[in-house]
């Protein structure tokens, strides 16, 4: 019976339930060691000496001159060294790794650095390194405003976020077979490979990574694991013996990757009957130390930056900065969330000066297909944004419900958003991901480089490939993310896994299917031996994007949002209640819809601690509040009902119509909840509205929308 | 865990005591209840002491009783008891409000009121209902008892009056004059530290007591007097933003706490009235 | 020291200050409980202590002994809360699942969602946004009762059942209360059915 579609329970669900799964924390090798990192505790600065203080009996030492390789963390710029060598830009950089077989003696072994500090930049605005700029231009910006009844200005803004997956990072290296075998709590199994490969000076054959059960990664376990393996592995290659290194809660907040906090100036013309004539972003990013993903990050945020909306001229300004902090990295949504909270709360601006309904203002402006976006990409049939924002108004109830809410301690919001499946632009030829289905005797074996890290892609990639064998799905096995095992599928990021390595397998099973026609995988493999069926990835179709102009398609497809949120004020301590959200989102197909939904009310409520209870106190350059008592992310008792509606707008070349939802929930809880609180009368315009905030706001009403 | 556990000493006494005896004797040495406060500053490496005494088998500290209208809570009683139980219920009912604000589930079964108590933070969440029922510490040496007015019981920020060889053994709560009103105003709903938090008595003579608004649990007397004076809650609302001294912290900033402390008494004199 | 461990009586030999969340993963080599934060913050390390759920990163070993402990292993797979979870998308990550279960077995059987929200408080999830686990618990709470029955033993009231609230006045959590700050307002209607799940 076929599954896509249906709500088949996960096939990893009962390991998880039992316990039974085994994360990094829960292997043991024999002869392990335990490893440590010594880091920076200034931000910038020359190191001067390093004093080890304690008995060096027992003990591995490692620092940069111990790197058989280059001292870098391979990635888009190799800017970011492995080990500190003479300058530190960061605090909490690495600078010494030390390993023992006894914990105790490992923590309580002191080691005094002696530094020169010098003077850190902290503040992205006066930063006088630009790791990347970008420029989008289409039509007349200035010809725009010209023409406009009503220009509105702002500035929005919005801070670090942590990851805060349950599970922290962590990795056991074990020294084998003439190279090193790396087990981790990871995203990508091969840009950890690739980085090992640099830093170790080893070739690919020499270098294994292979996933461990992984809790939770949301873009934190993307790229910074690649520096964790690197420690551990340096550690076991200079002591012989297996290094297992697990970060403890407040290091992996202190020191590893967080979302990029950003400054977004957006200028807007628009007509008295609502049709924007001019959009103009400026947006400004803090990449941290490092340069590692910015650049893509400031990609994908200035391309969504205009928000779901037409406009024929388009001014977008990007660009992405350097201060001594530790660098930020991938967080689901990857740079959309910031803009179009600026682009969400900035039409509701609008809205409120025009005098006009929000959802009109919207659906005027809305994409529909046949326009072009900013790149000038001309939108296809999928296009639902006109969609989803109905729906999502009806569902709602949303202007009725709106009216009467008027004067009480009740606001109700809306944010419309999109997001782009896949790597952008030309990436997903450049990745150039490869499937593999190997037969087996009761079916067939998934071999690609893709992680479950939560998701469910084991489970829906296991269906997809049932469906097109026509076997049920216990007979299809995923085979573990092992670089030793299986072909590089590309990594588990950008909401491209159903779509695109869904899509490769699909073909694969296609092959096998004609392959073996009307044998059983049994009755073929005793006359065959063996059928591995491997596919690369093709572009589907001619489009292209230029990667300087920053003009043509930028992704395949879009998945589309919209969110209407419901929150309560409490005049006596100023809180913001969530009261209720309704999540309409088009993701093209729900091939196993309660994981699906399951994204949805997880990728929301996470943009809801973003957008009322989540702030990283930064202090110096540090994070001051790095303990879940301090850094807080919602419970049970601050998340309100979810309610989910899915709107099936297929991509013709995704498999079974599937586009991409990982990330697209997270982008529109944070605006919809601003809007709402922006209902109530309160000018908000930056993240986290903390009740301390509030009550500043509350004191000055805006104009407006009551 | 950044503290190396196996330096550490646990001490089992045989019997409340054998503690007080090693209390006595032996120091320094932390005493350990319910461990939801120690253990957080153990994984941090932060270690109160080098040696601890668990006190957690002594029985004769645990229960809830009632005699002549005062209520008797053994110092090791947790506040999932403490919230179940129909004394507590029927005569503090804000004991039992506070405790269920503690944490979560797990916290509130390990957690002691006496833990609360001697732990002194000034954000304990019990802390400010014993002040505000005027309570009475009941504290044991091997030397006997001693009685010490809760209020009077903090001397400075985690500073108590209690000598080193001594434990709180039980607290005793009198009958409580009016009613009783409790708010904690936390950093979530759920698992937080609280940023104010307010327990206060209905009564001819109000009682008013604030946690995380100074450097210990406080009552505030000046404002308490207005009110039974007959002066208007303006007026209390001035008073109190005087008398409180809330700082800016990690959670919070001094001028919330300071607002958001006067919007308690207003709500706490108009939903009492 | 002796204690019992998912039903059986053991005997571990460890430091009376070690945390029982490393005993049980360490000497005793069940490592189903998980460690998310070592401050009593997440409760992925949650196990039943004589019934009731307690944060394993916040005992010390020495205060256990003679007492009873219950840990996701003890379930042994039986218990109608793990299926639920795996069939109603209550785990997606599943590194909080063995904690949440724990706490989730802990609640009684007539729970409704308000007191599962209150009995699920100390345990934090970032993947499913807990709607997929109050659907699990409100399965399992449906399904027949198993033989391996890990509710407490002391059977506390319930945390918000009627008539069972305190006299004590505050706040209720659910009423709207009008105030100043923001002027004079009024109760807002009660949302409409319309749509709602």
């Amino acid at each position: 019976m076929p599954t896509i579609g249906r709500n088949v329970p996960r096939c990893d669900g009962m390991e998880k339930a039992t316990g039974a799964a085994r994360y990094v924390d829960d292997l043991a090798f024999p002869g392990m060691l335990h490893g440590r990192t010594v880091r920076s505790t200034i931000a910038c600065g020359r190191i001067r000496r390093v004093n080890l203080l304690f008995d060096p009996a027992g003990f591995t030492v490692v620092d940069h001159r111990d790197i058989p390789g280059r001292n870098v963390v391979a990635l888009i710029v190799d800017d970011q060294p492995c080990l500190a060598e003479r300058v530190v830009r960061h605090i909490a950089e690495p600078v010494l790794l030390l390993a023992h077989a006894d914990r105790e003696r490992l923590i309580a072994a002191d080691v005094d650095i002696e530094y020169e500090p010098s003077e850190p930049v902290f503040d992205p605005l006066h930063s006088p390194k630009v790791f990347k700029s970008v420029a989008i231009d289409k039509g007349d910006v200035e010809a725009g405003f010209r023409v406009a009844d009503e220009i509105v200005e702002g500035e929005y803004r919005v801070g670090h976020q942590e990851h805060v997956y349950i599970e922290t990072n962590g990795v056991v290296a074990v020294p084998e077979n003439g190279g090193i075998t790396v087990h981790g709590s990871l995203q990508c199994p091969y840009y950890v490979q690739k980085a090992l490969c640099v830093v170790l000076g080893l070739p690919p054959e020499k270098v294994r990574v292979v996933q461990a059960e992984t809790g939770g990664g949301f873009g934190g376990k993307e790229e910074y694991p690649s520096i964790l393996a690197a420690h551990a592995s340096l550690l076991a290659l200079k002591s012989g013996r297996p290094v297992k290194m697990i970060y403890d809660r407040a290091e992996d907040m202190e020191a590893t990757t967080k979302r990029h906090p950003a400054v977004v100036r957006t200028r807007t013309g628009v007509t008295r009957a609502g049709r924007l004539t001019a959009i103009d972003v400026d947006v400004l990013l803090d990449g941290g130390a490092y340069t590692t993903l910015s650049p893509v990050v400031l990609s994908r945020g200035v391309i969504h930056a205009t928000g779901p909306y037409r406009c024929d001229n388009v001014r977008v300004r990007g660009r992405v900065v350097m201060t001594n902090t530790p660098p930020n990295g991938a967080f689901r949504g990857f740079g959309a969330p910031q803009t179009q909270f600026a682009a969400e709360v900035h039409m509701e601006r609008m809205a409120e000066r025009l005098g006009m309904d929000p959802v009109k203002l919207r659906e005027v402006n809305a994409f529909r297909a046949g326009d072009t976006t900013a790149t000038g990409q001309a939108l296809g049939r999928d296009t639902s944004a006109l969609k989803v924002l109905r729906e999502a108004v009806k569902r709602t109830d949303f202007r009725r419900r709106r009216r009467s809410l008027r004067g009480t301690n009740r606001g109700l919001g809306l944010a419309l958003f999109f997001h782009g499946a896949g790597f952008t632009g030309s990436g997903e030829v450049r990745l150039a991901s490869k499937a593999s289905l190997e037969l087996t005797e009761r079916g067939a074996r998934i071999l690609v480089s893709s992680t479950d890290i939560g998701q469910g892609a084991r489970t829906v990639l296991a269906q997809i490939v049932a469906d097109t064998l026509g076997l049920p799905l216990d007979a299809i096995e995923v085979a573990r993310a092992d670089t030793g095992r299986v072909p590089d599928s590309g990594p588990t990021v950008a909401s491209r896994t159903t779509m695109v390595v869904g899509g490769l397998l699909q073909r694969c099973a296609v092959e096998m299917k004609r392959t073996i026609g009307r044998l059983t995988p049994r009755q073929y493999l005793r006359r065959h031996r063996a059928l591995v069926v491997t596919r690369q990835y093709e572009a589907p179709t001619a489009a292209t994007f230029d990667e300087t102009t920053y003009r043509g398609d930028a992704y395949g497809t879009y998945a589309w949002g919209c969110d209407v949120a419901e929150v309560e004020f409490d005049p006596v301590t100023y809180e913001i209640r969530p009261v209720r959200v309704t999540a309409v989102q088009d993701i093209g197909k729900a091939l196993n819809p309660r994981m699906a939904v399951g994204q949805i009310e997880g990728g929301t409520l996470q943009g809801i601690g973003y957008a009322l209870l989540e702030e990283v106190v930064v202090r110096d350059g540090r994070m001051a509040n790095a303990q879940l008592t301090n850094y807080i992310v919602p419970t049970t008792m601050d998340t309100p009902r979810i309610d989910v509606v899915i709107v099936e707008n297929g991509y013709r070349h995704g498999p079974f119509g599937a586009k991409g939802v990982g990330e697209l929930p997270f982008d529109g809880a944070p605006p919809a909840v601003a809007n709402a609180v922006r209902h109530l009368g309160l000018d908000v315009r930056s993240l986290p509205m903390t009740p301390e905030r509030i009550m500043m706001l509350s004191g000055q009403q805006s104009a407006g929308s009551r | 865990m950044r503290t190396a556990i196996s330096t550490l000493e646990l001490i089992e006494p045989r019997s409340l005591k054998h503690a007080l005896e090693v209390l006595r004797d032996s120091r320094p040495v932390v005493p350990l209840a319910g461990c939801t406060d120690v253990y957080v500053l153990l994984n941090a490496g932060t270690p109160p002491a080098g040696r601890y005494l668990n006190l957690w088998g002594l029985d004769v500290l645990r229960g809830i009783t009632e005699r002549s209208g005062t209520v008797s809570i053994g110092a090791l009683t947790t506040f999932s008891e403490i919230l179940r139980s129909p004394v507590v219920r029927r005569r503090v009912p804000i004991l039992a409000a506070a405790a269920r604000e503690i944490g979560a589930v797990q916290i509130q079964n390990r957690g002691t009121l006496g833990g609360n108590v001697a732990n002194g933070s000034p954000a304990g969440d019990s802390l400010p209902v014993l002040a505000a029922v005027d309570a009475v510490v009941v504290l044991r040496s091997a030397d006997g008892v001693r009685r010490v007015p809760f209020n009077g019981f903090y001397t400075g920020y985690r500073k108590t009056v209690m000598r080193p060889d001594e434990l709180v053994a039980a607290i005793e709560i009198p009958p409580v004059p009016g009613r009783q009103w409790f708010r904690k105003v936390g950093t979530r709903a759920a698992q937080a530290i609280s940023k104010v938090v307010i327990a206060a008595v209905r009564a001819p003579r109000p009682r008013i007591a604030f946690g995380s608004v100074g450097p210990t649990v406080m009552r505030a007397p000046r404002t308490e007097a207005v009110l039974a004076g007959g002066g208007s809650i303006d007026e209390a609302v001035a008073t109190l933003g005087a008398e409180i001294t809330p700082i800016d912290d990690i959670r919070s900033t001094a001028e919330y706490r300071r607002r958001v402390a006067c919007n308690l008494l207003r709500q706490f004199w108009t939903e009492t009235a | 020291m002796r204690f019992v461990l998912n039903g059986r009586e053991v005997d571990v030999k460890a430091h009376g200050m070690k945390r029982l969340l490393d005993v049980l993963r360490g000497e005793c080599g069940l490592t189903g409980t998980k460690e998310g934060c070592g401050e009593g913050e997440c409760g992925a390390c949650t196990v039943l202590l004589d019934g009731q759920a307690v944060n394993a990163c916040l005992v010390p070993f020495g205060q256990v002994r003679g007492h009873s402990v219950t840990t996701i292993e003890g379930l042994r797979g039986r218990h109608p809360l793990q299926r639920a979870f795996v069939t109603e998308g209550g785990t997606q990550c599943g590194v909080c699942t063995p904690g949440m279960i724990m706490a989730a077995a802990a609640l009684p059987k007539g729970a409704t969602r308000e007191d599962v929200r209150v009995g699920l408080a100390g345990n934090i999830c970032r993947c499913t946004g807990y709607e997929g686990i109050y659907r699990a618990v409100r399965k399992a709470h449906r399904a027949r009762p198993t033989a391996h029955d890990s509710r407490p033993t002391a059977h506390g009231s319930r945390l918000t059942a009627q008539g069972s609230r305190p006299t004590a006045q505050g706040p209720s959590r659910r009423s709207t209360r009008p105030k100043s700050g923001l002027a004079a307002r009024r109760q807002p209607p009660a949302a409409s059915r319309k749509g709602s799940r």
